[in-house]
């Protein structure tokens, strides 16, 4: 699922990030900042409006990410007992 | 190598302490000046060494990656690859990592390293990374890397004492290893061999984020804040504005005394001094915004109220980023254009830019005050509103819906397109360091009294020259500064001005009112004749034109001072923070355009009720 979709608190690790268009500097930004197969994420806080942007827990850093910018990041959801 | 003429440059993450180690190493002895051509910091101070070396240091401006996405990385990049025009290549990479967020910070170092120049990797905030229960090999991290690695507290008194020691050092460290192809795994390993953490986040932050990013509290504490901010720079600036302009007029006074009436006394009172009160005037207000964008921004809480307001900014074709330039623009436009400067995406500063003049800046109101109170009489509208007041709001709410629908058609027409990403890192929180905020608010002291003190001051002298001469007949009938080229050029504008109802009179007057918007009621008295202090000018002028004008003139006059440029600071501020003349074009013609447009609508409709 995309780490747009994911819910709250959840936690979840990335699987991809898909290029939007071809070079996607977006993308490749995303790889920069951690976004790499097997990183754990959890979204710990929603905007006001709209729950965008989201704020997402990564490694030790938090990064605010609008949804379009989520959409690009493939996760798995942690499978929870 | 000659010692002296060593180069060093300070490279790392955005919110590592970088600057703040900066401060520490380098103290007052910095100075800050522009990269040629883009409106990016460039930031140089020296280092003394216990062993007297002097040391030339560079503050880099902050980057995630040298895949540059801003500008700011553009020039970090290039600098340090040693390809940027007119900068010689450092000697020396000071590479710093916030030791609690090592993960993505010794990615970049691990970038850095690739460069193969000498480098030191500083491991800062080990204070606040042995709080949290962090613990680092640094002597295994060291031999891994094959580079120095020097623990740093940037904000502790002699915090960087071990690395002004290494930097001491005569023989520079050798060129460091290449590290592995794939940086993320290279950093994996490295962590699990020399890091151990018990948690992943701070306990502080995350209780924090609860409440600052909550939905209702989060909004309501950045409310109180936005508040106590405007009224700060709305009213805490008066009393010290009021005594900079009654200092300059006692000075100017003081100093002519002794000079006979006449042209050189005119132009130093109303030339020199007054363009200097100009100047100095804006201070208060951009020492005071900017003391407290300095602490939001260093206690990390800007980028959270930018999380909470992105949303409804960007609807807007703004950022969330764009909220606090605008806010202080309702106080002035000037201090708020400064404050663009916390946008990092180029941009959306530039809309920001762009708009921030409609927002009602307070040199509007004695315009507003003085038509308002002449020509909207006072009755009670509904039971329960003032029809003044209704004026007044519709004029402040004006300015801000042209605003929101300039930035929406300025997003549609720009020929860039692409997404730019929001993609914000919301750092920890932390306790502002006072010698971090106060270095900060003289920078911004010395930029705008250095930069923008000159352009306004002469356009002030200027101005005077305009409205002096050629000086009044000794038979003159009419007011001096109707024989004046200001007098000239304000008839000869006439024709043009016609079709919104202006008269000669105020045709004249708009152009010693470019100095600045409240300067216009001044000026309405010159022409009228009028003496006296401001206000006494003002209580005169009512009346004098209440019965002069039709309601349809005043009202479009109002709408004129909606959207107008009047004020050349303004422009001076756009042109200084731009760095482009063109720009300063653009938002001066669009801006005349709208209030034109505006001004000509309401005359017509006023026109067809009377």
């Amino acid at each position: 699922m995309r780490l747009s979709e994911l819910g709250h608190h959840i936690a979840a690790t990335v699987t991809a990030v898909e290029d939007f268009g071809t070079a996607d500097p977006i993308a490749r930004r995303l790889r920069d900042l951690g976004f790499v197969a097997g990183e754990p994420v959890k979204i710990v806080a929603h905007g006001p409006v709209q729950r965008d942007p989201m704020l997402v827990q990564i490694g030790y850093t938090r990064f605010a990410l609008r949804r379009a910018e989520a959409a690009r990041v493939q996760v798995a959801p942690e499978v929870d007992a | 190598m000659s010692a002296a003429s060593l180069r060093i440059a300070l490279v790392g993450n955005p919110n590592c302490g970088k600057t703040a180690l900066f401060n520490q190493l380098t103290g007052s002895r910095q100075k800050v000046a522009n990269y040629a051509g883009v409106t990016v910091e460039r930031k140089e101070g020296r280092v003394l060494t216990p062993s007297g070396r002097v040391l030339q240091l560079l503050d880099l401006p902050g980057a995630y990656s040298f895949d540059a996405a801003s500008p700011d990385e553009v020039i970090t990049r290039d600098v340090c690859h040693g390809r940027y025009p007119g900068e010689t290549a450092p000697d020396l990479i000071v590479c710093v990592a916030d030791a609690t967020n090592l993960r993505l910070h010794l990615r970049f170092a691990l970038e850095v390293q690739r460069l193969g120049r000498p480098m030191v990797l500083a491991l800062n905030m080990m204070d606040a990374a042995a709080k949290r229960g962090v613990r680092i090999d640094v002597a295994e991290l060291q031999r891994r890397l094959g580079i120095p690695v020097i623990e740093t507290v940037a904000v502790r008194r002699d915090g960087a004492a071990a690395l002004i020691a290494q930097l001491d050092r005569q023989d520079l460290p050798p060129p460091p290893p290449e590290p592995g192809a794939d940086l993320h795994v290279a950093v994996r390993e490295l962590l699990a061999a020399t890091v151990t953490m018990p948690r992943r986040t701070g306990r502080v932050d995350d209780a924090m984020d609860r409440i600052a990013l909550h939905p209702v509290f989060g909004l309501a504490i950045l409310a109180v804040l936005m508040f106590l901010i405007f009224q700060a720079v709305f009213s805490w600036a008066q009393p010290l504005m009021d005594g900079i302009g009654a200092g300059v007029t006692a000075l100017a006074a003081l100093t002519t005394q002794s000079l006979p009436d006449g042209v050189l006394k005119s132009l130093l009172v109303d030339g020199v001094f007054s363009g200097l009160g100009s100047v100095l005037v804006f201070l208060p207000q951009i020492l005071i915004l900017f003391l407290f964008i300095l602490v939001l921004e260093e206690s990390g809480y800007l980028p959270r109220a930018a999380f909470l307001l992105d949303r409804l900014m960007f609807k807007a074709g703004l950022t969330g980023r764009a909220f606090i330039p605008l806010l202080s623009s309702f106080a002035c436009a000037v201090p708020g254009i400064m404050a663009t400067r916390s946008i990092q995406d180029p941009r959306d500063r530039l809309t920001t830019i762009l708009v921030a003049p409609l927002m009602t800046c307070s040199a509007r109101l004695p315009v507003y005050t003085l038509l308002i109170a002449a020509f909207i009489p006072r009755q009670t509208v509904w039971g329960i509103f003032n029809l003044q007041g209704i004026v007044l709001f519709a004029l402040y709410f004006a300015g801000v819906t042209s605003a929101l629908i300039v930035a929406s058609v300025i997003k549609r027409l720009r020929r860039d397109k692409s997404e730019h990403a929001l993609l914000m890192e919301l750092p920890s929180y932390r306790v502002p360091n006072v010698r971090d905020v106060l270095i900060g608010l003289k920078e911004r002291a010395e930029i705008f009294l250095k930069r923008v003190g000159g352009i306004i001051l002469t356009l002030v002298v200027l101005l005077w020259v305009l409205s002096s001469f050629p000086a009044a007949p000794a038979d003159a009938t009419l007011p001096a500064i109707d024989y004046s080229l200001a007098g000239k050029i304000g008839h000869f504008m006439q024709p043009l001005f016609a079709p919104i109802g202006f008269g000669w009179q105020i045709c004249v007057a708009l152009i010693p009112g470019l100095a600045a918007r409240e300067v216009a009621v001044s000026a309405l008295g010159t022409v009228y004749a009028m003496s006296g202090s401001d206000d006494a000018v003002a209580a005169q002028l009512g009346p004098m034109i209440a019965d002069q004008w039709s309601l349809a003139t005043a009202l479009s006059l109002l709408a004129w001072y909606v959207f107008a440029p009047q004020c050349l600071s303004t422009l001076a501020i756009i042109r200084r923070e731009t760095g482009s003349w063109k720009i300063v074009a653009v938002a001066a013609g669009y801006l005349f355009a709208l209030a034109y447009a505006a001004s000509f609508i309401t005359f017509r409709i006023a026109s067809s009720f009377a």
